[in-house]
């Protein structure tokens, strides 16, 4: 398989890369790890002229844990959050998502930033992070600008980014009480058939507070605030369950495809979030 | 086509310069550049392993990376691993616990398998089978893939702590 011709560029800092881009609009794509773009590129199902590889752009591989929160750069990979302690400290449900992605190889190279500012529906970190309530900066010609992850999606593929602008670090509040990050897929190293990522506070024996997200359940991940709502104030019983459930399934909008028809896509999403429920819930 | 680049590669110890269109897969270029025949190509798409490399301490899919991503970095193969006259006590296990039938995926997994041993030399079964998970093989069902790299780490373990 050989991808169409392009020229490659490797520049040491944000200015160049951002240079690239003015000069070659859409002909220009940045990549951190390449493992969503390459394949791509391959089956010639992309086609990138100009393509600048990130990976010697210095300061966006730093993972910093403060009291305002965690800051992710963009190019920290799969690995990386698997192996730091002291984000697994601050932000379990970050290394339970990132054990699900994908297999150890494609772990080593694929990063957060390429997982959630690709678009694809099927990534599993934009859920997990809109569930976080992450904020997205990215940078351009006007200098920098944040983004909600939860307003950041807009259709399959399509974001809130500018195609002059680089996604350069991902910023998220530090969660608190139980969390799960539960996901069904057919093997290792496929996408979700559904996934669910749930952050839930208990306080006295209720649900003080909720966040649900679900994944490749939509052309954009899915936040549901009506699932999340439905907890809220509850014991988690069974009939919050099933609320919580009817909520989430009235928020997604699943397509047919190889992992299934819509009737089994709802029922796997149902399944998936329960238990992501109720493990939050039993950690919380 | 776009214009050569001069790649610089450190492979298996051994400093390797050319021109190169960025485009070359790292697996075309071990394989047809450099006559290193050992990482293989199964799937091309990512899935199953057989090209796996070491790249900079990291296991990596060689058909999944530009040759011009890896300018400038040390790249091991299995030839860097261990040969006929010297194996590495993971081919001597592979040999002893029947861990290939036909041996196509048995780079690529030794490959990864050195890279699994070193940054867990007590891997549990189940710690096994979820670091070679990016390794698929069609032959042995795994049992005898998981009982080699376990009898390797032993081996490993036993020669370290001799040493010691």
């Amino acid at each position: 398989m050989i991808p169409a011709a392009f020229e490659y560029y490797r520049p040491k800092d944000m200015a160049s890369v951002l240079a690239i881009l003015e000069e070659h609009g859409d002909d220009a794509r940045v990549m951190a790890g390449g493992h969503s773009l390459i394949p791509m590129m391959k089956l010639r199902m992309a086609d990138v002229p100009h393509l600048i590889d990130l990976q010697d752009i210095g300061g966006m591989s730093d993972i910093v844990i403060d009291a305002d929160g965690i800051r992710i750069g963009a190019l920290v990979t799969q690995a990386d959050i698997i192996d730091d302690a002291k984000l697994t400290a601050a932000a379990p449900i970050l290394r339970e998502a990132a054990l699900q992605i994908a297999d150890p190889q494609v772990r080593y190279m694929g990063t957060v930033g390429g997982n959630v500012a690709n678009g694809d529906p099927g990534n599993d970190m934009p859920g997990l992070m809109q569930c976080l309530d992450a904020v997205f900066t990215v940078v351009g010609p006007d200098g920098e600008r944040e983004i909600p992850a939860r307003e950041f999606y807009e259709a399959a593929y399509m974001t809130a980014r500018e195609d002059d602008e680089v996604l350069t670090s991902v910023s998220i509040p530090p969660p608190t009480g139980g969390y799960a990050y539960e996901k069904q897929k057919r093997k290792i190293g496929d996408y979700a058939t559904a996934a669910a990522a749930v952050q839930i506070v208990k306080g006295g024996g209720s649900c003080v507070s909720a966040s649900i997200a679900m994944t490749n359940l939509s052309d954009t991940p899915v936040y549901s605030q009506a699932a999340s709502d439905a907890l809220v104030g509850t014991a988690v019983d069974d009939a919050a369950l099933d609320a919580a459930v009817a909520a989430m399934l009235a928020d997604i909008d699943p397509s047919e495809d190889n992992r299934g028809p819509i009737a089994f896509k709802k029922h796997v999403a149902g399944v998936i979030l329960r238990r992501a429920i109720v493990r939050a819930w039993s950690r919380a | 086509m776009s214009k050569k680049m001069h790649i610089k590669l450190n492979v298996n110890g051994k400093d390797e310069e050319f021109l190169a269109e960025p485009r070359e897969l790292l697996i075309y270029t071990l394989r047809e550049r450099l006559n290193i025949t050992g990482p293989h190509i199964g799937c091309e798409t990512s899935h199953c392993g057989a090209c796996t490399v070491t790249i900079n301490g990291k296991s990596v899919k060689s058909c999944t990376m530009f040759v011009a991503q890896a300018d400038g970095a040390e790249v091991t193969t299995i030839e860097g691993i261990g040969g006929p006259d010297n194996l590495h006590p993971l081919q001597e296990a592979f040999k002893e616990h029947h861990g290939l039938q036909c041996g196509y995926c048995t780079p690529g997994m030794i490959t990864r398998a050195t890279k699994l041993l070193e940054e867990n030399p007590n891997p549990t079964e189940e710690d096994i089978r979820f670091g070679m998970a990016g390794n698929i093989c069609r032959c042995t069902g795994y049992q005898n893939i998981v009982k080699s790299i376990q009898a390797a780490a032993t081996e490993m373990n036993a020669a370290k702590e001799a040493a010691e």
